[in-house]
């Protein structure tokens, strides 16, 4: 049960062509996990969460199979994805808290929405009432406008309302960027409550603050261009990552008590490879202190240690550069 | 603003929110091109335009009775007068043709000089803010309701004889309310933009400032706003010219349905007279506002479909 | 070198201009030369606004910034660009920060034609290529090239390049490696704290107080729009005295600690605290009695232990907010040790 994800292709059609945001990737998530799904702009993590919500007209999918608790999800099919939509899969989308309709108080949008998949709002209403309370907010919530509530109150009022039908999967796009640090922490808190009383099944966080994903996931799944790099429990990746790419991310993220004087932190010198047309190989390669030969050909996503898996011909069959341990 | 910002303005340039990577060296410009040769609202409407365009600047070479000579009256289109005669018995093709170009020249000098106008107290107004821009305001609401008949008609009683000019002028003068206005708006949302800041940061001049930063950037919107203010311009100066407030002396599209319904070509059948003139202002201005919807896909990459 | 004096912005609002909204109140520090300030705060602080008046962006409502001795908002057009010759600025979004109509160095030919008028187009060059290697740029990647063809750290190192090319004494840097990748982001930092060797003062605004903590010598800390608490920056994350300065930094998510880590003592300090005003009754309370479940090990235990923190945290949040609110005049500065100022009352008992 849970979430599986196989060979997962998805490009973006423009101009100048396809442009492979999700590459060919695989990994599961298990009924109660947390998963974060971390990288950085332009790495495709976006395009991996909304495409099993709701492709995008100018998304497509190229390949690759999806299930959801034993049924296949059909991505593509826009119309059969509606039923699945808010009662199996949710999201709670980049911007969600800025695109509450101004014009609409908050209990009538969600009547709204449980209008259009047949629920009747009054029937829903102790239940929602209960879940208000629970992450902290008045019931009388629910009759104000969205522009008397603060970004905080507003990102759990939306959270509130994907997960009101309790789904099997909930997708978090960047849920905790526009926020202060303060509540922050209330809306991570909220994702933890729900998966431990069972509103949510699986949970998937998409963010690039990876001290987030630190507080709140059980597993991370690193995403590098398209591809995966690193998945293991949250912990192993912060504290002992395989993958160089991870390593590096990891050692240049500064922390309270680092000072430049002390300990200079260093960047990843470079940039992304353009996702139009990817260089063959290993996507990390001109960018990894770490290259050798090998790295020519692309590194396959395996499991080097139980619950680790890592992309990297570092660690991928024991074979490593002459003069290496 | 927050990271996510960064997404939203690469979404915005109508790139998905994936880095499609350096390398692609082609400005806008050629990407607005593109796109505005496969856009069949705005290759169609300018089409209808053009051709009518045309008609003005060569027909003159295919007139063969003046205009001013009278023939026999009351008929239909024949081999020898194209569009037929009218109740004096005057051409109506030599009179079209002499009466579109009147029209046309009128509507590009009355929506040239609206835009201007509007463009200049739009962009002092977005720019200056503050009382300035309380202002102006004050004074393009005095405009807005001022009614324009009523000015026409006091100016045609003080002047002996009006010209297309006097027309054309008090068009532009009477109706730069709308372009000012939204001139000003664009103005206001830009000029929060960091580069407006960066560019007081580096010594620019307000002038140069509104020139050089701010202009370019609404192009696009500039454009649309001169085509809107040229195709109401002409339907304005079709509407006065009806009402008989027009030029005193010459023929435009609009004195040309005036005096067909005056002298009840309705009744008498003679739809050749009043056909022509008013398909031709309907076309045009259709035209016009068909190719403004085409320019606006093309310009905003939301509104396009791939 | 830049001094702050009381400052105070407040912007119109309502429908006919009548009300007013305070985004900065009674702000009084220093820029020095040789030293990066962090100002500290989160979304409705004040701080960009902080940024712009210094900036001469926006104009302050009262109170006066002097730099070098002279009041800023005395300055007009050639004196205005005298002091833009010693003071710039570089934003947070680099994409929004350059016209999207020209190619990006066209950055540096704008201060030519206003600072730079007699030099010839070969030394210009020169120039403008010796500084963008200083910054760790390629002249030659970012030469004629447009926005959308660079990154955003590249993007932002150009701007910083400008602004050296003026031989400036102070750079204000609102927040500006919040829109660039995790993993080129300290490099910008690192090029913002060498910036000092130079003799510079870097004003860094911020939200981010790892960041602060990373590059600043100096931190002030902002809340609506006040400064509750300012030092060094050693002094004031080792030895946090205001109450909002402790939530900042227990509640901030960190890598390699969790949120449950400190919270304990803080939670119990802060609720008895909440609990004695309530009920004006003197007296310790357990942690227990936080929560029903609070004492509990285990996950239950750890979540209703959290639930009271954050509940915690929001009722100190308010004590201080209403606080600033209600209270005309700003809380004054009291030196608590050497360089390290705090804002009487501090909230926490």
């Amino acid at each position: 049960m849970g979430l599986t994800v196989d060979h997962l292709q998805v490009c973006y059609r423009t101009l100048r062509g396809d442009v492979k945001a999700v590459d060919d990737v695989t990994f599961s998530i298990e009924d109660g996990e947390i998963m974060g799904l971390a990288g950085e702009s332009g790495c495709g993590k976006s395009t991996l969460g909304n495409s099993l919500v709701r492709m995008d007209v100018r998304m497509r999918q190229l390949g690759g199979h999806v299930e959801l608790d034993g049924k296949e999800l059909p991505i593509s099919d826009a119309k059969a994805m509606h039923d699945f939509r808010f009662k199996e899969v949710s999201i709670v989308p980049q911007y969600a808290m800025s695109a509450l309709n101004p014009t609409r108080r908050v209990g009538r949008m969600v009547a709204e929405v449980l209008k259009s998949r047949g629920f009747d709002y009054k029937s829903a209403l102790p239940e929602l009432e209960r879940r208000v309370k629970l992450v902290g907010l008045d019931a009388d919530i629910l009759k104000r406008y969205p522009i008397e509530l603060s970004g905080g109150m507003k990102q759990r009022v939306v959270m509130i309302i994907s997960t009101l039908l309790n789904p099997s999967l909930l997708i978090a796009d960047e849920i905790t960027s526009a926020l202060d640090v303060s509540t922050q922490r209330a809306v991570g808190e909220m994702l933890l409550e729900f998966r431990d009383r069972n509103f949510v099944k699986t949970t998937m966080v998409i963010t690039h603050d990876l001290s987030i994903l630190a507080q709140v996931a059980d597993t991370i799944l690193i995403m590098y261009a398209g591809k995966l790099a690193e998945k293991a429990k949250g912990d192993v990746v912060i504290n002992n990552p395989l993958h160089p790419y991870t390593q590096l991310l990891i050692s240049s993220l500064p922390e309270v008590g680092i000072r430049h004087d002390e300990h200079t932190l260093v960047g990843i010198p470079g940039r992304p490879p353009p996702l139009l047309n990817p260089p063959a190989g290993c996507r990390f390669r001109d960018r990894c202190p770490f290259a050798f030969d090998r790295c020519t050909d692309e590194p396959p996503f395996v499991e080097v240690k139980p619950g680790h898996s890592v992309a990297c011909w570092l660690h991928g069959d024991g074979v490593l550069p002459s003069g290496g341990v | 603003m927050t990271v996510l910002g960064m997404d939203e303005v690469a979404a915005e340039a109508g790139e998905p929110v994936v880095d499609v990577g350096a390398g692609s060296g082609k400005p806008r410009r050629f990407e607005f091109l593109y796109f505005a040769v496969r856009n069949k609202k705005l290759l169609f409407g300018l089409s209808v335009v053009l051709l009518f365009v045309l008609f003005a600047v060569f027909g003159p070479l295919f007139v063969r009775h003046p205009m001013l000579n009278y023939y026999i009256p009351f008929r239909p289109p024949s081999k020898s007068f194209w569009f037929g005669t009218n109740y004096f018995g005057q051409d109506v093709f030599s009179e079209f043709v002499y009466g579109l170009r009147e029209s046309l020249l009128v509507g590009l000098l009355g929506g040239c000089g609206a835009t201007v106008i509007g463009m200049t107290f739009g962009f002092i107004s977005g720019y200056m803010g503050g009382l300035i821009d309380e202002a102006l305001n004050v004074l393009c609401n005095i405009f807005l309701t001022m009614p324009v008949l009523v000015l026409l008609i006091l100016v045609a009683g003080f002047l002996h004889h009006t010209s297309g000019l006097i027309e054309g002028i008090l068009i532009a003068c009477t109706t730069w309310t709308w372009s000012m206005r939204a001139i000003r708006a664009q103005t206001f949302s830009l000029v929060s933009r960091d580069f407006v800041g960066l560019a007081r940061l580096s010594g620019e001049k307000s002038r140069q400032i509104i020139m050089r930063e701010i202009a370019p950037n609404m192009s696009s919107y500039l454009l649309l706003v001169f085509i809107l203010s040229f195709g109401g311009a002409i339907l304005t100066a079709a509407s006065l010219d009806y009402l008989g407030l027009g030029p005193s002396n010459g023929m435009s599209l609009g004195i040309m349905m005036q005096q067909a319904s005056d002298w009840n070509s309705l009744q008498l059948h003679l739809w050749w007279w009043f056909v022509p003139p008013g398909a031709a202002i309907t076309c045009i201005v259709g035209g016009l506002y068909l190719a403004n919807v085409g320019l606006d896909e093309v310009f905003n990459p939301k509104l396009r479909e791939l | 070198m830049l001094v702050l004096d009381n400052v105070t912005k407040a912007f119109k609002t309502g429908t006919f201009g009548g009300g007013t909204l305070p985004a900065v109140r009674g702000a009084s520090f220093e820029i020095r030369p040789g030293e990066v300030t962090a100002l500290i705060g989160e979304s409705g602080s004040g701080k960009s606004t902080l940024g712009k008046m210094i900036l001469r962006l926006t104009p302050v409502t009262s109170g006066t910034i002097t730099f070098e001795g002279t009041d800023i908002a005395t300055l007009k057009g050639k004196q205005l660009r005298e002091y833009y010759r010693h003071v710039q600025g570089v934003f947070q979004d680099p994409f929004s920060s350059y016209n999207p109509v020209y190619r990006a160095d066209r950055v540096f030919a704008t201060i030519r034609h206003s600072y730079f008028p007699g030099v010839s187009a070969d030394e210009w060059r020169e120039r403008v290529d010796k500084v963008l290697e200083s910054v760790g740029l390629n002249p030659v990647d970012v030469r004629n090239k447009f926005t959308h063809q660079l990154s955003g750290g590249q993007l932002q190192r150009i701007l910083i390049a400008r602004a050296l090319l003026l031989d400036i004494k102070i750079l204000v840097a609102d927040e500006i490696i919040s829109m660039i990748d995790a993993s080129t982001r300290v490099d910008v930092l690192n090029l913002l704290s060498n910036l000092k060797t130079r003799g510079l003062g870097v004003l860094f605004v911020t939200h981010d107080l790892s960041l602060g903590n990373y590059i600043s010598e100096r931190t002030i800390i902002l809340r609506r729009g006040v400064v509750v608490e300012m030092g060094a920056t050693q002094k004031v994350f080792d030895n946090p005295q205001h109450e909002y300065t402790r939530m900042l930094l227990t509640a901030v998510p960190q890598l390699h600690k969790k949120w449950e880590g400190e919270l304990g003592a803080e939670a119990e300090v802060m609720g008895a605290a909440s609990q004695d005003q309530d009920r004006g009754r003197p007296g310790r309370y357990s942690k227990s009695s936080l929560h029903p479940l609070a004492g509990m090990r285990g996950r239950k235990g750890r979540r209703a232990h959290a639930v009271a923190t954050e509940r915690e945290f929001a009722a100190g949040l308010l004590r201080t907010d209403t606080y600033l609110r209600t209270h005309e005049e700003v809380p004054p500065l009291i030196a608590i040790e050497e360089d390290h100022f705090v804002a009487i009352p501090t909230g926490a008992r």
